[in-house]
């Protein structure tokens, strides 16, 4: 009764309530973002930030490209947040984490006597740190794989591509039924634009964060404790933290109560482990003898565990498979420049492929943001598993705008490197350099209308964006199929001015397997996949 | 178990199987039977709607076609809609007037590929001012990303200033509208939800080259509600955009004669493709404006686009636009 407030006002205020407000903040904010990544809301609210003070990411591409990206250098707040507090950024900051924590709390309730057995320590919790291990030394070796589990990375994409699209089709399902829409609520309920984006693979996707968020129930917080490389990651940095949840021997009866709303199950029972304590304070509550409480360590405290862990033969096995992955994804083919996919069409602003590969987390933003759908996932048959996830433009579903660079805008680490508009349009301090060309179009005249079938159409020549147009068109007479003479224009690509945009292909009127398509040959971002000579003559 | 207890505990059960019974094999044409022997029953019914007709008759003594020449835009603009009998005469108050004006590409206003945003501004503007309307809403369905396409063409901010509404396209937003008389989009998919509820509708269009018909102008303007697969109009396009001719019967159309992009249409991309005119043209018979754009403002000569003269033919208009013009300098 300190201070004249009574014991239950304190508990109010107390650590574990405030870190339910924080986590109840940042999944707002995390939300906010993701629904205002599409680009009718953006107004520029710098809708990455979460991606750019994770630590794995800064770590795994400063490992891969030798430099730290634009903002990236910002995760140094949550590096500082650790060496203080240890792992609170995954017990009062991290989405996933929160998501986590949410479905236990709602959908499993069981006694306490279960509930602590659930919360013991398990060496399976060690996995995490095997795949940390793994990802950091494929990364060193040029392979950036951490955005498969990075649970920012992990919900950007599930949120990108799951969860706002099935937002977006429930709202625009509201906004058709109403119809005339009364209450001006256009942004907030009606999507405009939005109602029908589709992201390919999006179904394994959601089945993968569906399942996660489900092995919640076989154990709580069953991603953070056992396959979260972040969380590894922080957890080793914890060893050092000055603040941490410390038991007194003296007052502790040993009934082991504090393990009931353990979240990290870091043993606060025994000697904690600092690597595992997510400091989400619930052990605080539940001590009913007063013996915990999160500070620095005194004398009369319990010891705690520093270490991880893991054995130093387990970490030799973990650098040992990382070392075996690399090669196995790399060799796989697909994003080699020997053997490279047609359908790997990177968004405008893309380093070249291999530096890609040391970049993109896979945390799909540049999806999630693009205007027109065109950024999809890759699936597998475009650049194997190693760049699975990775964008890729398919434009039988759309076509890259001209004068939108929105996607290397998001980027948190410059896999899509910020351009200029004049920079993609090769204009201005660029003309010598020319365009960003993402890919050339071809024509296909077996299918197309006016070269197959003697059917006017220039669909692709009319809607070519480039000055003077890429898809021109000579005016010949035919005979068509019913004998009758007719003047078609027989479009043709100028391979010198196509970018590669994809307009072309996403307007053509055969729309299964377009006349006019475009592959990615003649990308300008390396020199490897030209497909003209530079400063060739162009015959006068 | 005694017969009460059998009958109230069964009862429901009966009921429900009796009815489910009914419904299930009883004759298509019984009433409520759920039976569809051919499949035909189930099959989707798009909801088919018509258009009504916007147009005001002008008044008496005025010719159909004016043309504002010298001074600002919104001075252009206003000497048009004067010679034909001013604004006033034909949106009066509480009307919801619908402007269509082109967006549909990515590119700023100086391009010409684009409606102009100055004229919609001031259109905009003396609706609400001079003629006491009660919403004007400004859409379209454009080639390119529609958001990018109404910021980047100007028109969504000349709008918004003057308090206009916009109304961006999604999959909800179509339905098939019907044409008595069209031969190609007699049922075709139409971007509805913004003419709920309008009384007056006004096209606001560029003149501009294209490459397929020669010329895209006030008719080929409304290409823009359509919906569904677009690109298969290249096909037959004079027809088209004949047929668009009489698919809406727009209050008013105004013509853009001060940028008119002369070549490389109906993109264009470089300024030097377009001609700064002084013109701007309002009217009711789109098909005279048409013609008369086609060899005032584009300066062609030859014969005049193929649709022309099919829209004539439907009823769309006159191509003959001798002595039906006026022109305010």
């Amino acid at each position: 009764m300190k201070f004249g407030i009574s014991e239950e006002r304190m508990r109010l205020l107390g650590l574990s309530n405030a870190r339910r407000a924080s986590q109840g903040v940042f999944l707002g904010l995390f939300v906010f973002l993701s629904w205002a990544s599409w680009t009718s809301r953006l107004q520029g609210y710098p809708v990455s930030r979460f991606l750019e003070i994770d630590p794995l990411v800064s770590l795994s591409t400063a490992l891969s490209t030798g430099y730290l990206y634009r903002f990236l250098g910002w995760s140094l707040l949550t590096v500082f947040l650790t060496l203080l507090f240890g792992r609170v950024f995954c017990g009062w900051v991290c989405p996933m984490g929160t998501l986590n924590h949410f479905i236990r709390w709602v959908y499993v309730k069981t006694g306490r006597r279960e509930t602590i057995e659930k919360n013991r320590y398990s060496r399976h919790q060690l996995i995490k740190y095997f795949i940390l291990g793994i990802f950091l030394v494929t990364a060193s070796l040029g392979s950036l794989q951490t955005g498969l589990l990075d649970p920012l990375a992990f919900l950007s994409r599930a949120f990108g591509t799951v969860v706002a699209p099935a937002w977006d089709y429930f709202t625009a399902g509201i906004g058709g039924a109403l119809r005339a829409n009364p209450w001006h609520l256009d942004l907030f309920t009606f999507a405009p634009g939005t109602a029908g984006r589709i992201f390919t693979g999006s179904f394994w996707t959601g089945l993968l964060f569906l399942a996660l968020l489900g092995a919640n129930i076989l154990r709580p917080r069953f991603f953070c404790r056992f396959l979260c490389p972040l969380g590894a990651l922080l957890g080793i940095l914890s060893r050092f933290s000055i603040f941490r949840i410390s038991r007194d021997i003296k007052k502790c009866t040993d009934c082991d109560l504090c393990l009931t709303g353990c979240e990290g199950a870091s043993d606060p029972q025994g000697k904690v482990r600092m690597s595992e304590c997510v400091s989400c304070m619930n052990c605080l509550d539940d001590c009913r003898d007063g013996a915990l409480m999160f500070s620095k360590p005194g004398p009369g405290s319990a010891p705690s565990l520093h270490r991880a862990g893991m054995t130093r033969r387990e970490l030799l096995l973990s650098g040992i498979t990382g070392l075996i992955a690399f090669p196995m994804l790399r060799n796989n083919g697909g994003i080699n420049d020997e053997n490279y996919s047609a359908e790997l069409i990177r968004p405008p602003g893309s380093v070249e492929e291999y530096d890609f590969m040391k970049k993109c987390i896979k945390c799909g933003q540049c999806m999630d943001i693009c205007p027109t759908n065109v950024l999809q996932p890759a699936a597998l048959r475009e650049g194997g598993f190693e760049a699975l996830w990775t964008p890729v433009m398919k434009f039988n579903i759309n076509h890259c705008q001209l004068k939108c660079t929105l996607c290397s805008e998001v980027c948190p680490t410059g896999a899509i490197r910020k351009i200029s508009v004049t920079e993609k349009l090769g204009m201005g301090d660029f003309a010598r350099k020319g365009p960003v060309v993402i890919g050339t179009a071809f024509i296909d005249r077996s299918r197309c209308l006016p070269w197959a079938n003697q059917i006017p159409c220039v669909v692709c020549e009319e809607v070519c964006p480039t000055a003077p147009k890429a898809i021109q068109t000579r005016d010949e007479e035919a005979r068509d199929v019913f004998s009758k003479i007719v003047t078609l224009n027989h479009p043709f690509i100028v391979p010198d001015l196509c970018i590669g945009c994809g307009i072309c292909q996403a307007r053509c009127p055969v729309s299964d397997r377009p006349a006019v398509y475009v592959t990615a040959v003649g990308e300008n971002r390396s020199d490897k996949r030209r497909l003209l000579l530079k400063n060739r003559g162009t015959g006068s | 178990m005694s017969r009460r207890a059998f009958m109230k505990r069964y009862a429901l059960p009966a009921g429900i199987g009796m009815a489910a019974s009914y419904l299930a094999l009883a004759p298509e044409d019984f009433p409520l039977s759920l039976k569809d022997s051919t499949g035909m029953r189930s099959r989707p019914r798009p909801e088919i709607f018509r258009l009504r007709d916007f147009r005001v008759p002008g008044p008496a003594g005025k010719p159909p076609v004016g043309i504002g020449r010298r001074g600002s835009t919104g001075e252009k603009l206003k000497k048009a809609l004067d010679a034909i009998g001013g604004l006033p005469h034909y949106i009066h108050k509480g009307d919801i007037v619908l402007i269509k004006p082109n967006v549909a590409f990515d590119r700023s206003p100086l391009l010409g590929a684009n409606s102009s945003p100055e004229i919609l501004g001031e259109l905009v503007k003396i609706l609400y001012r001079d003629c006491g309307a009660a919403e004007v809403r400004v859409t379209d369905n454009p080639i390119e990303s529609p958001a990018d396409c109404f910021a980047k063409s100007g028109i969504r901010e000349a709008a918004e200033k003057w308090g206009g509404r916009i109304y961006l396209p999604d999959g909800n937003a179509f339905k098939i509208l019907n044409t008595p008389g069209a031969r190609l989009i007699e049922n075709w998919p139409f971007f509805s939800r913004p003419f709920l509820g309008v009384t007056k509708v006004i096209g606001l269009a560029p003149v501009k080259d294209h490459n397929l018909c020669m010329a895209s102008m006030g008719l080929k303007n409304w290409y823009g509600l359509l919906g569904g697969d677009r690109s298969q109009f290249h096909q037959d396009i004079h027809e088209v955009i004949s047929d668009l001719s009489i698919m809406i019967r727009p209050t008013l159309t105004v013509l853009d004669g001060t940028r008119v992009l002369m070549k490389s249409g109906p993109t264009g991309g470089d300024p030097s493709y377009v001609k700064d005119n002084d013109a701007v043209v309002a009217g009711l018979d789109q098909v005279a404006m048409d013609a008369w754009a086609f060899r005032n403002l584009l300066e062609r000569k030859g014969p005049l686009p193929d649709y022309i003269a099919r829209a004539g033919e439907k009823g769309g208009g006159s191509a003959d636009y001798r002595g039906r013009t006026r022109e305010v300098s």
